[in-house]
This record gives C-alpha cells, structure tokens and sequence, in this order.
C-alpha cells in the first residue's frame, strides 16, 4: 500500500478546516484511507539516522497516510484533498478539459520504430502557466515517484520525464540509439557522459541503481531529443539537466514512456489532472499529437470520460440497503463519480472520470456507493445460505491421530516446510537427485532452497535448538511434505507424513517402536505378515 | 556450596534423613538456640573469622567463635538444620547473609611486614643504587612500581653504571599497612581506600551466610520423626492410632505428569477448524503447496504486473519451473477478461501471456485453493449455494522479523450463494469472530485485487487501546467468478486472517520464532494452556 506524506498545517489550509489527529485519523478510516503516522522530518531522520543528525530538521508535523494501491487520484496533496473535499461535498469534482492547439501551433513528439525492442510506448502532454510554490513543486516530484514505485512498477512499465518547455524546441523524436552514440548532461550532474558511462556512475546510486537493468543489456537504449538535439531524457534512467524543471517554470512538457500503453496514458492522466489545479486557467491541459512509426497520430493526454449505466436495485442489492434513486446518485457524486438519475428512475448514469482508472467494472461503483454510505452504517445480516458441514477426511483423521500421539506422551512439533538442500540430502546421507525435491528459484537465504520431502530435518533441528530441555524429549509431527510429479496439474504434490522422535541418553529404540505399535493399534492394523504391518531393517 | 545444600532443602526428602540423625548429636550442642554461620568467600572462601563472648539477645542465643568449636562441617551443619525444619516446629530458622571485609593471605603479610613500597622505600642506602639491585630488594618489582608512582624514589638515567634509584623524599608513611590494620581491628575504611586495597588483592568482601535459629513452637530435645505415609503395617498392626502424621505441604507442587502436549499454534487450528465446522462450513481441499501462477493469480483477476508476482515478494520454483496444464477452456476465459474485459468489465487491456501464468510457485495464499473449490463448484451441473473453509500454509519471500516468517497459515472462510450483500459478509464475519472472542468490529473500506467491494475487519484491542486489524474480507469480483461459470446472479463474500497473529495475541508471544519452526521454545509447548478463544 503505497504511503503518501504531507504537512498537516498545508492539508488542513487545503481542506480550509482543521481537524484534531483523532478527527482526521476517522475521517480516513471512513474513506478507505490509513492514517500511518503522526511524525516530522526531525523525527523521521533522528529515528534512522539518531538524534545528532536531526538537529536543524524541520519538525513541521507531516501524516502520512497509506492510499490503497488502485488510487492513483489520492497519491498526492492535492488529490487527497480533492477526494476529501468531494466526499465532504464541499467542492464539486473539477471537469478536466484537453485543449487541442491550432493546427501547426501544437508540439509533437515523433517516435521513431527503433523503440519498438525496448520501450514501444510514448504519450505526452503540457501544462501551460503554471505557476510553482517550493511546496508545489516537491509535491509535483513526489507524486512521480510514487507512480513510479507504483503503476509503473519501478519504471519497468512507465518511466515519467518532465521538462521546462521554455528550454527546448519541438518536435521532439522519442528514439533508440547505441549506448555509445548517446552523449548529455544527466540532471544534477556537471559534465556530459556517454549512456554507457551514466550506466557506470549511477552503478552505486541508492536510487537510480534499481532502474537500470531495464536497459542495461540491450544494444539500444531510449532516448528522447528536441529538434536542436538536446537531450530531455533517456527514459527510464534519468532526464536532462538541460530541461530541468524550476521554480520559475511556466510551461512543462511531460513524456511517459513505456512497455505497457494503457498505463502510460493513466499515468499521464493522473499526473495533469493532479497539477492542471496551478495553470492559469485551471484543470486545462494543452495536448500534444504523438506520431507512432507507422504513421499514425494520436492526441494525448486522453483525459477520457466514459459513462456507465447502472440500475440502482443492483447497488441496494449488492450492498444490503435500500437507498432511493437519487440518494445513491448523490453518495457516488461524492466518490468523485457525478451521477444522476435517468429513465424514470430505472438507471443511474454515472460519469467515470480520467481519474478513476480503478473504475473497471458495476461492482467498483457499488462499492463506492457502500463508502459513502458508510460501511459501518449497513445493517449486519447473517445469511440464510442452509448447508451441511463436511472435514476433509485427511484433516479429520489427521486432528484424530495427533490426539492419540500427545496421549501416548508425545509432544506435537511445527517445522517448517522450507528448508535448505542440506537439509534433506546431505545430512540425510541421500543423494537430492533421489529425493524429487520441490526447487525454489528465488530464495534469499539457504534456508528457502527447497520444499522438505521429510519431516525428519525438522524435528532433528527442533532438538538441537532445545538441548536445554530435561530428557528425555519425544516429539511428533504430522504434515504435508512436497515431491515432484508430472500427473498432476502442477508438476508436483503434498503427502501427509507423521514422524516421532525419541532423544535420550540412551537409544531406546524399543520406545518410538512402542509408539508405531500404538499408531497401528489405534487405526487397527495388526502386527502380521499377511494383512498387518511388520518393520525391516532399511538399507544404509 | 550453600545454594544446593537449600535447594534440596525444600523438599526436605528422606534422603537427608540419615545426615540429620548423624549429627542429631552435633545439633543438640546448640541447646536451646544457636547461628550456624556459613561463608561465601569471593576466592575459595576464608574461614569466618569473628570471635568472642556469646551473648542473649532477644530470647535466642548468639554463639560466636563456632562453627569451628563444633568442628563439623558447614555444609553438614546447613542440612542439619535443613532436617530439623522438615520436622516441623522444632525449631525456628531465619536465614540472614552478611558481608564483611577479610585480609587476604597477602593482606596478612603487609599487616605484618609492612607494605612492598615501604619495604622497598626502607631499603634504599642514602647514596641509592642500581636499578637491577633495587628490584631485589625486599618489595621487588611491586615495590619500586609503587614507590615511583607514589613519588617516593627517582630513577637517575645518567648515573655512572646505569640507571640508579635514589630517594625522593626524606621519609615516608605506610598507610596501606594502617588501612589493613583498621580492618583487622574491625574499624571501617573509606570506599576509596576499600576500593584500593580490594583491586590489590589485599582485602577480600566475604559473604556470611548464616541461620538465627529459635526454640519452635514443638521444640524437643528428642527428635521424633513424624511420619509421611500411611502403610498397610500401621493399619494392620493399629500403629497409626499413636503415631504422628507429618502434615501434606500445600504450598509445593506436586509431581508433574509424564505427558505429551499439542503445539499451541495447532491447538488454535484446532479450534477454528471446530468454529468453521459449528457454523456449517464445509472444508476445502488445501494439498498443494505448489501453485500455478494462473490459481494463484490470474483466475483470481490479479494482473500479470501486479507487484505481488515480484520476485521480491513470491517464491517462485526452479524445478518443475512451469505447470504442465492450466484447464483450456477456462483459462483462454482468464485471458480474455484479462487483456479485453467482459462480462460488464473494462479488463486491464494488457498482453496476458500464458508463460506467465505457467509459472510455478509456493502459493502465497489459500485463494488459490477457494478458486479451485469454486471453479469446480461452477462445473456442477446446478448450483448449490456452499459455505467452505481452510487453514493452511502459505509463503512469502519476504524479510522476515519477529512478526514476519517465509511462511505462515491463513484462515479462511467463503460462502457462495444467490443475492449475498456487503451487509452478509459484515453479519457473518460479526459471528465468527464472536466465536473468536472478538465482538467490537468496525469495518475499513480497503483494496484486494479478487474482491470488490473489499473491506479490512478492525477490532479494539483493550491493551493497545486502539483499533488493530484482525482480518481483510471482501465480495469476489464477477471477474473471477464469471469465467468460471458460476451463475451471473451468484455472489461469494469471503474473508481471510493469518492463525499466528491470533494464536500469538492468545499465548502473549513476541517473536514467531518462538512459536513456529525448529527454534520453538519446547517449555512454552509443554506449558501453553487449552484454547478456548470465547472466554
């Protein structure tokens, strides 16, 4: 769940009230909001850092409030704000407005087919007038990097670059060029690198490292010029220096490049409704056309809204309420989804703005319906569904036997079910070619290697971390193990095992054949060759 | 020494019968009162030393200059008491410790031949000498350390012959045989100069342990053995008319039994296994802890580019890599809705790749087996409306702490039914965790990729005094149900919870680790009580 920070005096100026931490912290609860932590940069970095490196920090109150992971819209101040204010009905929800610039006047970006190996997807639009206060614009860099951690997946389906327009010239060309063949200025750097050396100086960057193995390997990297040959960005890694966005900025050229083009245009879309709010005409942004290598144009941002019908007795029905027609147009207005009542009275139309990516189907809206209505405000029904219970027979029996063995002086272990590879082969003695074990491809540690194919590591382990314990210990456990096996729909299976252990001074084998003789005694299984059990000696 | 003499002590077994008879003669020596003194010397143990006159005092003697007037040993003395307490009201023993200071055995020395830098000091001809004679000098080494520290000798580097140690001053004061004396004498030192003498070795805090022992309430000086059983002879011959009963001790345990335990983790399992069962809930199968990324997140209308199939957060297997099968027509269903949508669904308009969705892994939750139960409850010829639960284990690649482990149990329970409302989930879920002792709820509106819509389930936690989260719920989304075939009329609420987060909460443990894996503390197992979660 992605956290958002913001100053609580800036929120509250926003929301042009204050609230108490209690009365903020419900009014969160109640909108599907979290309110983390009450904190300031002061305690933050005394908290990691220690209190020396604290001194002089700014201790303004901040919240951070955690935002559920489909809300794009709520990533920012002024998002939150908007959504609260909405849900408040303080404020209606902006209507965001694309203009299109006269024929010739507008910019372009031309997207050369080199990009199609590495980054096929490139959108863009411009925020013209805007004006930047220092908090604005920290804001403005905040909500690209939760997008980034977030939507875009740390970069690797949408990399944003923003740009002072006033420094470049269109038309701008979004292409793929040899490492060596890319020379700029990296932002916040003083001199100019090759791609392949900025690959190199960002090698040991807390930040920028994670990103760049979405290139790295590939004989082209993405890159993006003006018609002058400055570089703005070379998406996903790093922008210009040369466009760098300032407090005195005016107009900004955003690009969102990408490997998935349905979320490159909501990324651009979230990113210009959140910050259209400071052009000089507010909630406008100027289009940009986008030339894809075959030719075609399109005009970006989409800033799309798309209407849904949907019968009111549905959202009563599905919730558990009995709301009026207009009375449900009225909580989902407050959602952010303007509503009315049309046909009679027989449909609701709800209009899904471009910031409500998250809208995908009729139970998205139901469900805001049922925030607005306050879910703690729905009567709690216990549903009439008649059934009969039934255990799983291996469970039942399973609960059965481990009652039996605690009652035979047992103590029931709980191992895990990873393990090392050691573990059941090596310190077994066994070959792990001959244990069809279960392979983890990713574990952090050797003790995630493999799937156990024996409880035995297990309860030895167990014994070794209790050797503290008065003798003798008898432990027992009854679980699944995991072996390989291509007849089943997933190439592998669970078996149920039961294993017991007897730690003495003394062997006393005849004591846990005591206990096998008692398991086979309670399932009815006679000691006898012919339709019993007997024991052997195993090989080894 | 002393602490096992005592430990023993409290049970007062027959074992220490026969020493208590032996020395029965030794303890008489006491009369009628008497200290036995004992010692806890920091190195080995100096005799006490103390002598004197006794002398009354408050109706109980106060002999000084024994034990070693007895000449019994103080751990025979300690357990002859010991046996005379287990007799009853004989005697009154009050245990009392106290310290004092001791000369050590080089202590000793200094308090009668005087300090090593004095001695040094004392040595030294007024026209000094060499420095290699000084150190030979009675006080050697130790001495001349001192005696330059203190200032008292000077080295002259330049002398003819080599380095000379002569006299810095005229004459000096042994302060240090003073201090010792006034110990010896009884008297007390100032802590530094105490300090001082303890780091040389020379004084030693010794520890006394003794007993102030009384006349009981049934003092006698002929010890009679009360005793402890009952047997067949005494009832046979009569004898038990006249004998004395040693009383039952009431404030020891008893004798634990030899038995075996369940693990407390398992004995919750247990127990909502058997909440899930009272409520009509129907078990799912749950055997596979290997998962196809398609049940594990596809069918349930999780995206490919989800964060959750991160290498960071999933394990994903190396060997068998891929899932042979994936059902064919259902999952050419999952694609669709996927990349395209249906059913009334916008679909994430991306490219769902199949390899993707072959990708072998440890199932990160039991959903994947809901979704199993459910696809197979959709192929039913008609439907009939389950109520289904499991508790099994499931994985997570990630770091661990005292909270997080790579693996863990999830709980969790679904009904499926035509016309369920949010208002079901929130009554179902209000009688499942009364069942759990859990009865303030409020309800968060939340996000699950499956459920739609989704809520996360708050209790108030009296000792945190807040609201924490206890469980995560929600309507499955017609996007997962769909496609499976399940009637378009037909909703299924659900919810989930971990079982260590409630079984941790029940038997106040902080770390997992000591809950779950090898690491378990087996003491905690053998002592964690019955789980009774509505009480």
């Amino acid at each position: 769940m992605p956290t958002v920070s913001v100053k609580r005096e800036l929120l509250f100026q926003a929301l042009g009230r204050s609230y108490t931490d209690e009365e903020f912290d419900e009014l969160c609860f109640e909108f599907g909001l979290e309110l983390d932590e009450i904190t300031s940069e002061k305690d933050i970095i005394s908290k990691e850092k220690g209190e020396e490196k604290a001194k002089g920090a700014s201790d303004v109150v901040l919240y951070k409030i955690d935002v559920p992971a489909n809300r794009y819209d709520l990533l920012c101040l002024e998002g939150l704000v908007r959504g609260l204010q909405v849900f408040k009905e303080r404020i209606n929800l902006p209507r965001f407005e694309k203009i299109i610039p006269a024929e010739g006047e507008g910019q372009r970006l031309i997207i050369t087919e080199q990009t199609a190996q590495i980054r096929p997807h490139a959108v863009a639009a411009v925020l013209r007038n805007i004006t930047f206060t220092k908090d604005r614009y920290d804001s403005f860099i905040d909500l690209q990097e939760k997008l980034h951690q977030n939507i875009c997946r740390k970069r690797a389906l949408v990399a944003i670059g923003t740009h002072d327009l006033d420094t470049i010239t269109g038309p701008f060309t979004y292409t793929a060029k040899a490492p060596s063949e890319i020379k700029f200025k990296p932002l916040s750097q003083s001199q100019e690198y090759t791609a392949s050396q900025i690959m190199d100086l960002y090698r040991t960057d807390s930040h920028l490292r994670h990103y760049l193995h979405l290139i790295e390997n590939k004989p082209r990297y993405p890159v993006i010029y003006d018609s002058n040959g400055v570089v703005l960005s070379m998406p996903p890694i790093i922008n210009g220096e040369h466009s760098k966005i300032r407090l005195n900025t005016r107009n900004v050229f955003i690009e969102c490049t990408g490997t998935d083009i349905t979320k490159a245009k909501i990324v651009l879309d979230t990113v210009v409704t959140m910050f259209s709010e400071y052009c000089e005409k507010p909630f406008t942004v100027e289009a940009v056309e986008v030339v894809c290598p075959n030719g075609k144009t399109h005009i970006y941002p989409e800033l799309a809204y798309r209407t849904e019908k949907v019968k009111p007795e549905y959202i009563n029905k599905k919730v558990g309420i009995s709301e009026s027609p207009s009375s449900l147009a009225k909580l989902l207005t407050r959602m952010c989804l303007k509503s009315h009542v049309t046909g009679n009275g027989n449909h609701i139309e709800i209009e899904i703005p471009p910031t409500r990516a998250d809208i995908i189907h009729a139970c998205d809206i139901v469900e805001d319906a049922a925030i607005a209505y306050g879910y703690n405000n729905i009567q709690m029904v216990i549903p009439k569904t008649y059934t009969i219970a039934n255990q799983l027979p291996l469970n039942k029996f399973t609960e059965l036997l481990r009652v039996d063995l605690a009652a035979a002086g047992f103590t029931e272990a709980l191992t895990f079910a990873l393990c090392s590879q050691e573990d059941i082969a090596d310190k077994l003695r066994t070959d792990i070619s001959a244990t069809k074990a279960v392979r983890i491809a990713n574990p952090k540690t050797a003790e995630f290697q493999v799937a156990r194919t024996t409880l035995l590591p297990g309860l030895l382990k167990t014994i070794a971390a209790n050797r503290k314990m008065p003798l003798p210990l008898k432990l027992f456990e009854i679980s699944d193990v995991v072996v390989k096996d291509p007849n089943t729909d997933v190439g592998a299976r669970n078996y149920r095992h039961l294993c017991a252990i007897y730690y003495n001074k003394s062997p006393g084998f005849e004591i846990i054949h005591g206990l096998l003789d008692r398991v086979m005694q309670v399932l009815e299984v006679p000691p006898n060759e012919e339709n019993g059990y007997t024991i052997k000696a195993a090989e080894g | 020494m002393a602490p096992t003499t005592l430990r023993t002590g409290l049970y007062a077994t027959p074992k220490m019968a026969p020493a208590a008879r032996r020395f029965a003669g030794a303890v008489r020596h006491f009369r009628s009162a008497g200290l036995i003194s004992g010692h806890g010397a920091q190195r080995g143990g100096a005799a006490p030393a103390a002598a004197g006159p006794a002398r009354r005092s408050r109706g109980a003697l106060q002999p000084r200059g024994w034990p070693p007037q007895l000449g019994v040993d103080h751990q025979t003395l300690v357990g002859a008491v010991k046996s005379l307490q287990a007799l009853g009201e004989v005697i009154e023993a009050e245990a009392r410790t106290a310290t004092r200071w001791e000369l050590s055995a080089e202590g000793e020395e200094v308090l009668r031949d005087g300090s090593p830098e004095v001695r040094l000091f004392r040595s030294i001809p007024e026209e000094g000498l060499p420095q290699g004679e000084a150190v030979k000098l009675p006080g050697g080494s130790l001495g001349f350390s001192k005696a330059m520290a203190n200032k008292w000798v000077r080295l002259d580097k330049g002398a003819a012959g080599g380095p000379r140690v002569l006299r810095a001053v005229p004459s000096v004061q042994d302060t240090v045989q003073e201090h010792l004396g006034q110990v010896r004498a009884g008297g007390s030192l100032p802590e530094r100069e105490r300090a001082e003498l303890k780091r040389r070795k020379l004084l030693l805090e010794v520890t006394l342990k003794s007993y102030w022992i009384r006349k009981g309430s049934a003092f006698s000086t002929a010890v009679a053995r009360p005793e402890t059983e009952l047997t067949p002879e005494m009832i046979a011959t009569g004898s038990w008319r006249q004998l004395p009963f040693k009383p039952y001790n009431f404030s020891s345990l008893g004798l634990p039994p030899n038995c075996g335990h369940l693990h407390p983790l398992l004995k919750v399992r247990s127990e909502l296994r058997q909440i899930f069962l009272e409520m009509g809930f129907t078990e799912m199968p749950t055997e596979n802890f290997v998962e196809s990324s398609f049940w594990n997140f596809d069918a349930l209308f999780q995206p490919q580019q989800h964060p959750a199939r991160d290498q960071h957060d999933t394990f994903f297997l190396l060997d068998p890599a891929e899932a042979p099968q994936l059902p064919p027509g259902y999952s050419s269903k999952v694609k669709k809705v996927h990349s395209q949508g249906g059913y009334g669904s916008q679909g994430y308009r991306y490219e769902w790749k199949v390899e993707e969705a072959r990708k072998n892994l440890l199932r990160t939750h039991t959903t994947s087996a809901s979704a199993r139960a459910l696809f197979q409850l959709a192929r039913q010829e008609k439907f009939t409306p389950v109520k289904y639960f499991s508790i099994d284990r499931v994985f997570r690649n990630e770091s661990l702490d005292a909270t997080h482990l790579a693996e863990f149990h999830q709980v969790e329970g679904l009904v499926a039914d035509r016309g369920l409302t949010l208002g079901h989930l929130m009554g179902i879920l209000r009688q499942f965790f009364t069942k759990l002792g859990i009865s303030q709820l409020r309800f968060k509106p939340a996000y699950n990729p499956y459920t739609e819509p989704s809520m996360e389930v708050f209790s108030y936690h009296e000792g945190l005094k807040k609201w924490v989260e206890v469980g995560n719920s929600g309507v499955f989304r017609p996007e997962l149900l769909l496609p499976m075939g399940l009637p378009e009329n037909v909703s299924v609420i659900a919810w989930g919870l971990s079982l260590e987060r409630p079984t941790m909460i029940k038997y106040g443990i902080n770390n997992i680790r000591e809950l779950v894996g090898h690491r378990v503390n087996l003491q905690m197992v053998y002592d964690s009580p019955m789980c009774r979660l509505d009480v």
